[in-house]
């Protein structure tokens, strides 16, 4: 039962409620209910074929050779796929939004950088002969060193995971090999703390695990365009990562979804749409690309891990006056969302707290695993229980209740948060007041007083007086992109320069390949000059944030 | 492969289709038969999202055979409503008692069985009868919600 407190906020909030507290019907209830809400699989084709890919038993390997001639042979076999047949076969699935370098291919051609990453794939009558097929397919693999540690991951000499970013880390605005937060400055507030508290959290691949299996069906239609139920969260995002990949216009493409079995975050990454196409454009047939359940926990990107190490400076009185944080998230073989969710987090640090001196280090790391993805709440969730353990760990030191800890250093509305954004609505005190009363905890006086409403604002509403910042992690060679740019780049997307990359740190010099540029379709335009560094274009306009660039000025 | 005419009643009407040998009873009613209401999640029977009703019993289509029901009655998630909604799937539309959707046919078939056996389930007597029922949205609380109220209605009528 939902309990409203209509004490709190009583002059912020509207009480003509049409929707809250009173049951509604879904929608789409009853197709659920009857059994007929069409799923990605629940379409019928005449003559439907079935794709099964061979995958890495190896954490890292190179392909020395694929032999298929056996495959070929076998009973049902219509046609073997490997990485060649992939029209253009490298990818970055936010390159979309022209954040990131290509790195994934579809079916990968001369190395496997994850456990169960595919390198051909069989299409045949039936899902039992593909699966016989498959075991037929000889690779010849050469094993190589792998790691599997974020920390491991980033120390000179590590194996490169992923070719494009030779460091093993994302590269971030095309200047950093780490998404910076500075915030005053948490080493002259460390000196004047009565209490220095660190910790060391770490958090878990999760499997999103819906119960619907990811996967695609793909069918020639008329007019030479495909059609393709999918069982994707983002269908025009999938539609996009398709017509890159199989480079034609996405006016060929007629995607169907929105009835989806459980997604979670784990079936926005495209994986399928694009293979079972293209079964359909070499065969002339339906196909249908799916993965099993053993598949679904596999090769399905999880959530990815996180390790966070924080220190804070806290005075006697338990106020928190400095926190820093160096992040490591484990993107697993491949960038897919996890350059993102690194964004979002550090614009989600400190936490929901009134910190006045802030830093923050945080690293998209590759290793051998998983590639990781997106999962409710990505890029949040594993901080806040970091934060969370650690807010429970300086009330410890500074022996206060933990409840009263935090309502200490809560957000209040009027205070100027560490992404340079004022607070407001904050509404921290109050759970915290109310979750005490539930368990029978004791506040002190001042909790019990404190409000979201007062207190805030005033000094605690200015920027810090002087920020501290560094180029620690620059690296040159690569383009910040024009991401968050919308609409504003006349001359369409522009080939990637691909000079050598020189390195501030120490490392030995990565090579980059010389990867094509994604061109679209439509007749390719001149290259445009390169956009002037940052620091020489006219800032003028209103600051406007946006979720992958940071502050923008227009 | 040879191929074997399975003759059984889904849904109260008399059916035949042809299954290959090994084919399992999930894969023949969708794709052989054409009803759709059993849905694939493991094909190792741990999900249930595949629950059918056959002869009364709850059995799990991944993994029974096709031939297994020759002759025998079998019941799917499609064939609940007859003319009008069951009330075991208004119940679970009055209680929120699906979010994807996707483990809603299994689930009402393990609910018709133990309401078509005990009218008056306690809590913990429908908590163990869908325990072989995923539901990885966990609306497990309403699930359980609308099953009692099903049988809450039916004693007062």
């Amino acid at each position: 039962m939902i309990e409203f407190r209509k004490e709190f906020f009583a002059n912020e909030r509207d009480d003509n409620l049409n929707e809250i507290g009173k049951p509604t019907r879904r929608q789409d209830i009853l197709g659920h209910v009857t059994g007929r809400s069409p799923y990605f699989d629940d379409h019928l084709f005449e003559g439907l074929l079935h794709i099964r890919c061979v995958r890495s038993p190896y954490h890292r390997a190179r392909i020395r050779r694929i032999d298929i001639s056996a495959a070929e042979k076998m009973p049902g076999v219509v046609r073997v796929l490997l990485g060649k047949d992939v029209p253009r076969n490298l990818n970055t699935l936010l390159s979309l939004l022209d954040f990131g370098l290509d790195d994934e291919p579809v079916l990968s051609e001369t190395k496997v950088a994850y456990k169960g990453e595919p390198v051909a794939a069989v299409i045949a009558e039936s899902e039992a002969e593909a699966r016989a097929a498959v075991k037929t397919v000889k690779v010849e693999w050469e094993v190589l060193p792998h790691v599997l540690d974020v920390e491991d991951a980033i120390k000179p000499g590590a194996p490169v995971v992923c070719d494009v970013y030779p460091t093993n880390k994302f590269i971030y605005h095309g200047k950093f090999d780490h998404q910076k937060l500075r915030y005053g400055d948490v080493e002259e507030a460390f000196n004047r703390s009565d209490h220095i508290v660190e910790g060391r959290y770490q958090m878990s691949p999760i499997e999103q695990a819906p119960i619907e299996t990811c996967g695609a069906i793909a069918a020639p239609e008329v007019n030479d365009r495909y059609v393709c139920f999918t069982s994707t969260q983002g269908l025009f995002f999938s539609l996009g990562t398709a017509a890159k990949l199989l480079t034609m216009p996405s006016s060929r493409l007629h995607f169907v979804g929105g009835t989806v079995g459980g997604g979670f975050g784990g079936k926005v990454d495209s994986m399928h749409e694009p293979l079972a196409i293209l079964g359909a454009m070499l065969t002339g047939r339906p196909c249908k690309y799916a993965w099993d359940r053993e598949e679904e926990m596999q090769v399905g990107a999880p959530r990815g891990a996180e390790r966070w190490y924080i220190k804070d400076g806290v005075a006697r009185d338990g106020r928190i006056l400095a926190r820093k944080f160096t992040g490591y998230f484990d993107s697993g073989a491949y960038t897919r969302l996890s350059s993102y969710a690194i964004i979002k987090g550090v614009g989600h640090l400190p936490g929901p707290y009134t910190i006045p001196n802030v830093y923050a280090d945080v690293f998209c790391v590759y290793t051998n695993r998983t590639p990781a993805t997106a999962m409710r709440g990505f890029g949040i969730t594993g901080v806040d229980f970091a934060i969370e353990a650690h807010m429970d760990k300086v009330a410890e030191t500074v022996g206060l209740n933990p409840i009263d800890l935090r309502i200490l250093n809560s957000y209040r509305d009027g205070d100027m948060k560490a992404h340079r954004r004022v607070a407001k609505n904050c509404a921290l005190v109050e759970c915290c007041q109310v979750v005490a009363e539930k368990g029978g905890i004791a506040l002190s006086p001042a909790s019990r007083q404190a409000t979201s409403m007062t207190d805030g604002g005033g000094e605690r509403g200015l920027l810090p007086s002087r920020t501290a910042t560094d180029q620690n992690g620059a690296v040159s060679g690569y383009r910040a992109g024009d991401y968050g740019k919308k609409g504003g780049n006349k001359s369409g997307p522009q080939p990637v320069q691909s000079p050598m990359p020189t390195y501030a740190s120490t490392a030995p010099a990565p090579q980059r390949p010389a990867g094509p540029a994604y061109q679209p379709v439509t007749p390719a335009q001149p290259a445009a000059p390169a956009p002037a560094p940052a620091t020489e274009t006219p800032r003028h306009g209103a600051l406007r944030f946006s979720s992958l660039s940071g502050f923008r000025r227009r | 492969m040879a191929k074997i005419p399975v003759t059984f009643t889904l849904n109260g009407s008399e059916r035949a289709a042809f299954a290959e040998e090994g084919l399992n009873l999930l894969e023949f009613l969708r794709r052989a038969v054409g009803d759709l209401s059993p849905k694939y999640g493991c094909g190792q029977g741990t999900c249930g999202a595949c629950t059918v009703i056959i002869d009364g019993e709850t059995h799990l289509s991944c993994l029974t055979m096709a031939d297994a029901v020759q002759g025998r009655k079998v019941e799917t998630a499609s064939g609940l409503a007859n003319g009008k909604v069951h009330p075991l799937q208004e119940a679970f539309m009055e209680h929120f008692a699906a979010q994807c959707g996707y483990c809603t046919p299994g689930m009402l078939m393990s609910a018709k069985v133990l309401l078509d056996r005990n009218p008056s389930p306690t809590r913990a007597e429908v908590i163990e009868a869908i325990s072989g029922n995923l539901c990885r949205c966990t609306g497990y609380a309403p699930i359980i919600d609308a099953i009692l109220a099903t049988a809450n209605t039916r004693r007062l009528a």
